[in-house]
């Protein structure tokens, strides 16, 4: 059961309403949960994360048991259940990456970063993880960023320098821009 | 109706229904050849598949496509067809797959059956009696987690269970609206409410009747007694809500807990309200009808329904008979 | 050169869009099919091709075509794997990144085929670009008139929709994807029924990969028997192959099905060889599923004869010198890599994708990869090696769907084939931990079999 602290309440702006309505429209009727996984991807790209309370919010667009919403969030590694970075990176750990210095990547952007896997840098633009085979692996060692999950690959220590710093200066340029 | 499909488990031949799963085919049978079967339950519509304890070999598909079964399959997922041999224990490979399957959902139990109030009628207990090994190969950490309230009547305790799914398929067909669920994936899958919230209604006790193991207890019953000390009797009363048919466990003068009833292979005969469950804990709520027939195999039954048998060690030992003189005294009674 | 025929026109520049792909002759099959053909016709053609199964399993695709059922009034699907998760395969990603219409002209000739007029391409969350890729895709053919009511005034209507995944490995496995396209967690559905029968809502579903149905384009208007003629035996047509690892070029090539391993490996055509000089240890040769091998056995089969990049010569000696090709994720391992490391590596990752619906799968894959973990930081012991073979046969086979067969496989065959490795981290912990083994033996010529007397 869940220990992290939930906002109270979650609004889904019109635009985001409409852009459900639209994925909804995909399946026969009265097969509107087919739909959950896209919307989480939605609420997540908007919020940075899945609450409970979005989670409910989604079980009431989608006319479903919460239940069923925190059944499939928990089980997909995609959703975050806490609020991590603005920035996640997500380092493919898996063997193919590893045969060429996935791990060693993993250790430099861990110390780069001054965080440990799953946490928060200070400014609270930063997290990174290790996640499994991202189907890139002639193109190893990569790692992806949420929410468009843009791919960076054939990874260096200076790549990864150079996107950092990029990733610092866009958010510095407009907090807007992800 | 449709002709009948003739089905050989272990060598016994039956007909049975078309549609008839091999399980159930066994279970007409009767007896040692009945595979054993941890989330199965034949109430529940889409349980089973999961536990692979029920696995058997389908050693000649059917009369007309002879092949056997690539694999062993699911006894209880796995419908007969006509002509179908089926070996359960007189299949070497069964045996060992079994035996895999037990030591598989024992490597993460935490084997507190001592403090643990299923034991006695725990089908994992029984399964590793009848199916494991005496020792564990597994010397990792094993998995637990916080055991957790579903309202005050209910405690689950997840570090027991075995993720039969039973108590999900309960809340999906006994009642309006489910609130607990599979959470996580793999082996950190749990039941749970993800956002703590009781179970509120009138079914939801029945989780505790499905769970095949300590996971899910009552918590009215709680450390009250061990059930090979109580006396089940059969009793019923008028209730609006459900049948009304249930067993009562007594202690003493006192109703200690009250179930469904159950048949042998722990399948409840009628699913019972929260009220004559948690409510009604009085003799005089109850119209009687006798004592609870309990199989002879069950540890319920060595103090109240069977000849005292004593291993062997006691009665060859003075001091341990002298020990056990009022059980041998209560057992020339009967 | 070995024939292209997927990628035939992958180096034009904007080939992936609609306007390119049609002035290459794109959307050719569509037309064909629509105006000449009927559905069983098209089951015919892609029969005759022998095509199988590309996204691992090797299923004959026309076989699996006509074992839909039709029954009246009932809705069929037909759903696209796009959910490529298996270490060491990216052919799908790249078909949709560069040549998405390919794929778009490929379900909707597939649809016609198979008589569904809505079909879903499934492709992992991870892959958001190019999710978006194909989304334009549709767009444009739609546009074109390639989708949407009366297609082409032959009376078909078709739409193709995209679904995200939401990161599980285990939603490849087909009824495991339809849950998931269901909105439900990924647990892979216990069989029967199959989905051929009672899929996708319960209605009868075809689920093919995304090579699978770009193969139906060059099949349709080629035909059948002209795609036959590619390759080896049962092993008809090209097959796309991801080559990862040590390798001096890895990248995805279309390979006509019969080159031979070590072409496919040293020549420049293909992968160029070891990088950084180095020599070849092992093998993993159609993701990280199938069973490892060491450089001599995936060189050479036991007589002495080459292998081939075929389904057959590639399985050839079964597990006790085979492997297979998969889903043709092609993994080159150097002398410099630690086998006992890859395979606790390759465990972790079938213990955190196990969807945790079955005990020997949920428990086991954990178990391996703790043992694993073990022998791999100096604990371990050297009962531990027979215990892991032990524990992966107790997954193998009694398992719902083939996770379990996929996480015992790659243990079972590295301590086979490299069980002097997993003694030497018993034996040498601390060595273990600074060195690799090495090439040690693994690239020896093999022994010749003995004269039969």
């Amino acid at each position: 059961m869940l220990n992290i602290a939930q906002p109270e309440q979650v609004v889904f702006k019109p635009e985001l309403i409409t852009k459900f309505n639209e994925i909804v429209a995909r399946y026969p009727e009265g097969k509107q949960k087919s739909a959950l996984l896209p919307i989480l991807h939605l609420v997540q790209a908007e919020f940075g994360w899945v609450s409970g309370p979005a989670m409910d919010k989604v079980a009431e667009y989608l006319d479903i048991k919460p239940i069923e919403v925190y059944e499939v969030a928990t089980f997909y590694t995609m959703f975050f259940l806490k609020p991590l970075g603005k920035h996640v990176l997500e380092v493919c750990r898996t063997g193919p990456c590893c045969l060429v210095g996935a791990e060693k990547i993993m250790k430099y952007i861990e110390q780069k970063l001054g965080v440990k896997e799953g946490e928060v840098t200070p400014d609270g633009l930063f997290s990174w993880r290790g996640v499994e085979c991202l189907a890139a692996c002639g193109m190893a060692p990569v790692l992806q960023i949420g929410p468009e999950y843009k791919f960076h690959e054939n990874l260096t220590e200076a790549k990864i320098d150079e996107l950092i710093d990029s990733l610092r200066l866009t958010t510095a340029v407009n907090p807007q821009i992800s | 109706m449709s002709e009948k499909v003739k089905v050989s488990i272990d060598g016994i031949t039956i007909e049975v229904e078309p549609g008839t799963s091999i399980l159930n085919a066994a279970r007409i049978i009767g007896g040692d050849i009945v595979p054993p079967a941890m989330c199965y339950y034949s109430k529940l519509e889409g349980s089973g598949g999961k536990c692979r304890t029920c696995l058997v070999k389908v050693s000649k598909g059917s009369e007309k496509d002879p092949r056997p079964m690539p694999k062993l399959v699911a006894s209880c997922r796995t419908a007969v067809m006509d002509g179908m041999e089926v070996q359960n224990i007189t299949s070497p490979e069964v045996k060992e797959a079994r035996k895999g399957v037990v030591e598989m959902l024992l490597i993460n139990h935490p084997l507190d059956c001592p403090v643990c109030d299923q034991a006695g009628e725990c089908h994992l207990q029984d399964l590793g009696y009848e199916h494991g090994s005496e020792a564990t190969r597994y010397e990792f950490e094993r998995r637990t987690f916080d055991r957790i309230d579903i309202g005050d009547k209910i405690q689950l305790h997840m570090t027991r269970c075995i993720l039969c799914y039973r108590c999900v398929y309960v809340a999906d067909q006994l009642t309006e609206k489910r609130e607990h669920g599979i959470l996580g994936r793999g082996d950190a899958s749990e039941i749970s409410t993800y956002i703590e919230k009781a179970i509120e209604n009138d079914f939801s006790g029945n989780v505790i009747d499905v769970c095949p193991v300590g996971a899910l207890t009552d918590k009215t019953f709680r450390f009250k007694q061990r059930v090979w000390f109580t006396k089940p009797v059969e009793a019923h009363r008028d209730c609006p809500t459900c049948t009304g048919k249930v067993s009562l466990w007594y202690k003493g003068e006192d109703v200690i807990r009250v179930t469904a009833r159950k048949d042998v292979y722990g399948e409840v005969e009628d699913f019972i309200c929260n009220t004559c469950r948690f409510e009604k804990k009085n003799t005089n709520d109850w119209i009687i009808d006798g004592p609870r027939q309990i199989s002879n195999r069950s540890v319920i039954s060595s103090n109240h329904y069977e000849q005292l048998a004593p291993p062997p060690v006691v009665r060859k030992n003075l001091a341990l008979q002298a020990a056990n003189k009022e059980e041998f005294e209560r057992a020339t009674k009967h | 050169m070995g024939r292209k025929i997927l990628l035939e026109h992958i180096n034009v520049p904007g080939i992936n869009t609609f306007d390119v792909y049609r002035q290459k002759g794109g959307y050719r099959a569509l037309e064909k099919a629509l105006k000449t053909m009927s559905s069983d016709d098209i089951v015919e053609e892609v029969k005759k091709s022998g095509l199988r199964g590309r996204g691992g399993a090797g299923f004959p695709t026309g076989m699996k075509w006509s074992f839909l059922a039709k029954p009246e009034g009932k809705a069929r699907y037909l759903v696209c794997n796009a959910d490529e998760s298996e270490p060491g395969t990216f052919k799908d990603r790249y078909l949709m990144t560069y040549i998405p219409h390919l794929l778009v002209e490929g379900m909707i000739v597939s649809s016609f085929a198979l008589g569904a007029n809505t079909s879903y391409i499934y492709v992992r969350g991870e892959m958001m670009p190019q999710i978006r890729i194909l989304e334009k895709a549709i767009a444009e053919a739609k546009a074109a008139g390639f989708l949407g009511k009366n297609i082409l005034g032959s009376g078909f209507d078709h739409e193709v929709y995209v679904q995200p995944g939401g990161g599980a490995y285990i939603c490849g496995e087909e009824t495991a994807l339809i849950e998931s396209l269901e909105g439900k967690r990924g647990n892979p559905r216990i069989k029967p029924p199959f989905p051929a029968i009672s899929g996708l809502y319960n209605c009868p579903t075809v689920v093919n990969n995304v090579e699978t149905i770009a193969a139906v384009v060059p099949i349709v208007n080629d035909g059948g028997d002209e795609y036959a003629k590619i390759g080896i035996g049962r092993s008809t047509g090209t097959k796309l192959i991801s080559a990862s690892g040590n390798l001096n070029k890895p990248g995805v090539y279309e390979i006509e099905l019969g080159v031979t391993v070590e072409d496919f490996i040293y020549s420049d055509e293909y992968c160029g060889g070891i990088a950084n000089g180095k020599r070849l240890k092992a093998v993993v040769a159609g993701g990280s599923s199938v069973p490892i091998l060491p450089a001599n056995l995936i060189l050479k089969l036991a007589n002495g004869e080459n292998r081939l990049m075929t389904y057959e010569s590639l399985s050839d000696g079964g597990f006790a010198t085979g492997t297979m090709l998969g889903s043709g994720g092609f993994v080159a391992f150097d002398e410099d890599q630690c086998i006992v490391r890859n395979t606790w590596n390759f465990s972790r990752f079938y213990h955190h994708e196990s969807c945790g619906q079955c005990s020997p799968c949920r428990e086991g894959t954990g178990w391996m990869e703790k043992v694993l973990h073990r022998l791999e930081y100096g604990h371990g012991k050297l009962s531990d090696i027979d215990l892991l073979v032990d524990v992966s046969k107790k997954i193998e086979g009694n398992t719902i769907c083939p996770l379990g067969d996929a996480a015992a496989w790659p243990v079972a065959s590295a301590i086979r084939h490299f069980r002097d490795e997993f003694e030497w981290h018993v034996t040498n912990p601390k060595e273990a931990m600074e060195r690799n083994y090495g090439l040690a033996g693994y690239a020896d010529p093999l022994p010749k079999p003995e004269e039969v007397m």
